[in-house]
């Protein structure tokens, strides 16, 4: 059993490591194909100066030299410098920005699939009702109309018009409310929706029929029957929900004006600042990768099928 | 002649009432039963047929030119002539106090935007047709594409042997390991931003949930009885997957690229939205939105026509594919 789970781990990580050095690997000679210099106004310094600039970003060096430069850096958490913001590292740049983020995204996913459960689990028990009707039109809604439709539309009604909450910017809690709300649109369709299909499943089993046989109340049932073997497959979801959220904070936090990765990345791909375009690109495949491999790990860990199945095609 | 051998006509007649089948129905047309029945699939599908007509219309027919620029004509508001409705009466409030906008601009009378002008003099109402337009091409030629390649490599891979499947499914699992948004704007950095660019970067990751659909089925239908007969019959292997896979997984590959096509929609949006996709001469719904949102606070409503329309699209074609999964496998359907 723990041989096992050992060699599914490690074939697992290796499939990442490999993922990942592939991912940092073509991003960099896809950077160095580029046309584009990273200075803009090339044309108008001498050729000293030129040369000046070149070596102390380490540019003059054969690709081959630059790619093991980078490489060891990148070992030791060091991502060059940016070519935006002069002389500041591109560590240290990403690094103020991961805290917005990280609470954004975690707010939504905690947010939204809190509100999923309750709305899944409310249509499974009030099956074919208006309970029934309303969570599927939010499921339907969250799941089809895009998150910065959402977020446009909250900026609009409790930002313009009611003038509850701030429209943008990173200040108190406050200001994360109306973000966190948009991006949380999608988990809660998701989680909605996987909850009713399940539960739906659940209530039609024999245990279900007996517990209801036993005088067992709906809320109870529900809850300690229904909800509790739906919940362990919603951790399946948690992968497409991460790409999804990290799709969306791209948008929302540029809606929004929040600080944050999303917001970086769009700003250095419009002003080619290529080290930091690298460094956000690795860390988004890094964290989706690590966010992926554990969620299979902890289902393997659930559900050992899965794991039986993943050694039994070979 | 014996009467009581002759024929009863009766029993005949009998027999016809007490018959009990229904006609026989080949795959599509039961599919299409159970869709037909099917409320919001239905209307979701006239709506689409609609829309797509009405997008391929606007090539020809526009109330205005989708691209001239007329400065005196900037930023009016909605106006569709004869009628008075709040909202279509080209009238706007601006610091409290209602103007008519037309009038005050000195626009003749029979000069009307049924959505409006953007800053630059353009109709809203045509740029939106040439939006609808270009982003439902952009996602039927991104989608098609997923088909062909998805349905080639999981074809391949389910009936090309261990060693080939093996190969295939490791390279498929390193890329799809990519997350597809890194994939999608390191191809918009490195090429020029364009329609055909950002179908390029959709494609390059968006085949793989085709392909693993694809080779799943094929592995599941490979060793039914049908393909073990033509691969004795001497088939080639390329026929078999022709001829005898492809048919009987049809529906699942429809159902899958019923669902890429509003997610091409929507990438298309959202990265024209975020400003890297197209770029605003070129409408798209994503460059519509971005323009919009650009005057939303003064003018909302150059940002509400491509909400909405991408709203309807988006939910149209997520109603529509949920319907023909239903469809086309009743099992699949969520109760």
């Amino acid at each position: 059993m723990m041989k096992g789970l050992g060699g599914y781990l490690l074939k697992r990580v290796f499939y990442m490591l490999a993922t990942l050095w592939l991912i940092i690997t073509i991003t960099f000679f896809l950077m160095k194909l580029l046309p584009a210099s990273p200075f803009t106004n090339l044309d108008k310094l001498s050729k000293t100066q030129v040369e000046i600039l070149y070596s102390q970003y380490g540019l003059d060096k054969p690709v081959a030299v630059q790619y093991l430069i980078y490489m060891r850096g990148f070992a030791k958490g060091d991502f060059g410098v940016s070519f935006q913001f002069k002389n500041q590292p591109v560590a240290d740049l990403l690094s103020e920005r991961v805290g917005p983020s990280l609470q954004l995204g975690l707010q939504a996913i905690l947010f939204g699939t809190l509100v999923g459960i309750v709305l899944g689990a409310l249509a499974a028990m009030w099956q074919n009702t208006w309970v029934d009707a309303l969570a599927t039109i939010v499921a339907i809604l969250g799941r089809s109309i895009p998150n910065f439709i959402f977020a446009v539309i909250l900026q609009y009604v409790f930002g313009l018009r009611l003038g509850i909450l701030p429209i943008a910017m990173w200040k108190d809690f406050s200001y994360t409310i109306l973000p966190t709300l948009a991006l949380s649109m999608s988990p809660m369709a998701d989680a909605a929706r996987f909850i009713r299909t399940e539960m739906v499943e659940v209530n039609n089993s024999d245990y279900i029929e007996l517990a209801r046989a036993k005088g067992m109340n709906r809320f109870e049932i529900a809850l300690r029957h229904g909800l509790r073997n739906s919940l362990i497959p919603l951790i399946t979801l948690l992968g497409p929900m991460a790409v999804g959220l990290m799709t969306g904070s791209l948008v929302i936090e540029n809606i929004f004006a929040v600080p944050g990765i999303g917001e970086q990345f769009v700003k250095s791909i419009t002003t080619s600042d290529y080290p930091t375009i690298m460094a956000v690109t690795v860390l988004y495949s890094a964290m989706l990768v690590v966010v992926i491999l554990v969620v299979d790990l902890l289902y393997g860990i659930v559900d050992p099928r899965i794991r039986v199945a993943g050694e039994g095609d070979k | 002649m014996n009467e009581r051998f002759a024929p009863l006509e009766l029993a005949d007649a009998a027999y016809e009432r007490e018959k009990n089948e229904a006609p026989s129905l080949g795959f599509l047309q039961d599919s299409w039963r159970r869709l037909r029945k099917n409320r919001s699939a239905v209307v979701s599908l006239s709506v689409l047929v609609f829309i797509v007509c009405v997008a391929v219309a606007s090539i020809w027919l526009t109330p205005h030119n989708p691209n001239r620029q007329q400065l005196e004509h900037g930023n009016l508001p909605p106006r569709i002539a004869g009628l008075s409705i709040p909202g279509f009466d080209g009238k706007m409030t601006t610091r409290g106090r209602v103007i008519d906008k037309y009038a005050q601009e000195g626009i003749p009378d029979d000069v009307s935007y049924f959505l409006g002008t953007d800053d630059l003099g353009r109709d809203l109402f045509s740029r939106l047709l040439a939006g609808v337009r270009v982003s439902l091409l952009i996602a039927f030629i991104a989608a098609f594409l997923d088909l062909t390649i998805g349905v080639a490599f999981g074809l391949i891979s389910g009936l090309g042997g261990e060693r080939v499947d093996s190969v295939m499914q490791r390279f498929l699992e390193i890329l799809a390991g990519i997350p597809n948004l890194v994939v999608m704007i390191l191809m918009l950095t490195i090429f020029k931003p364009g329609i055909l660019t950002i179908i390029l970067a959709m494609i390059v990751t968006g085949w793989i949930s085709m392909a693993r659909i694809v080779r799943a089925q094929t592995m599941k239908l490979k060793n039914q009885e049908y393909v073990l007969a033509a691969t004795v019959l001497g088939q080639p292997r390329w026929k078999i997957a022709l001829m005898h896979i492809l048919p009987n997984i049809s529906g699942v590959v429809i159902v899958q690229m019923m669902f890429s096509i509003p997610q091409a929609i929507f990438f298309e949006a959202f990265l024209s939205f975020v400003g890297l996709g197209l770029r605003p001469p070129n409408a798209s719904l994503g460059t519509l939105l971005n323009e919009g949102y650009k005057a939303f606070r003064v003018l909302p409503y150059q940002m509400w026509a491509p909400t909405a329309a991408l709203s309807v699209i988006m939910l149209a074609f997520n109603l529509l594919a949920d319907g023909l999964r239903d469809a086309f496998d009743p099992k699949m359907s969520d109760g």
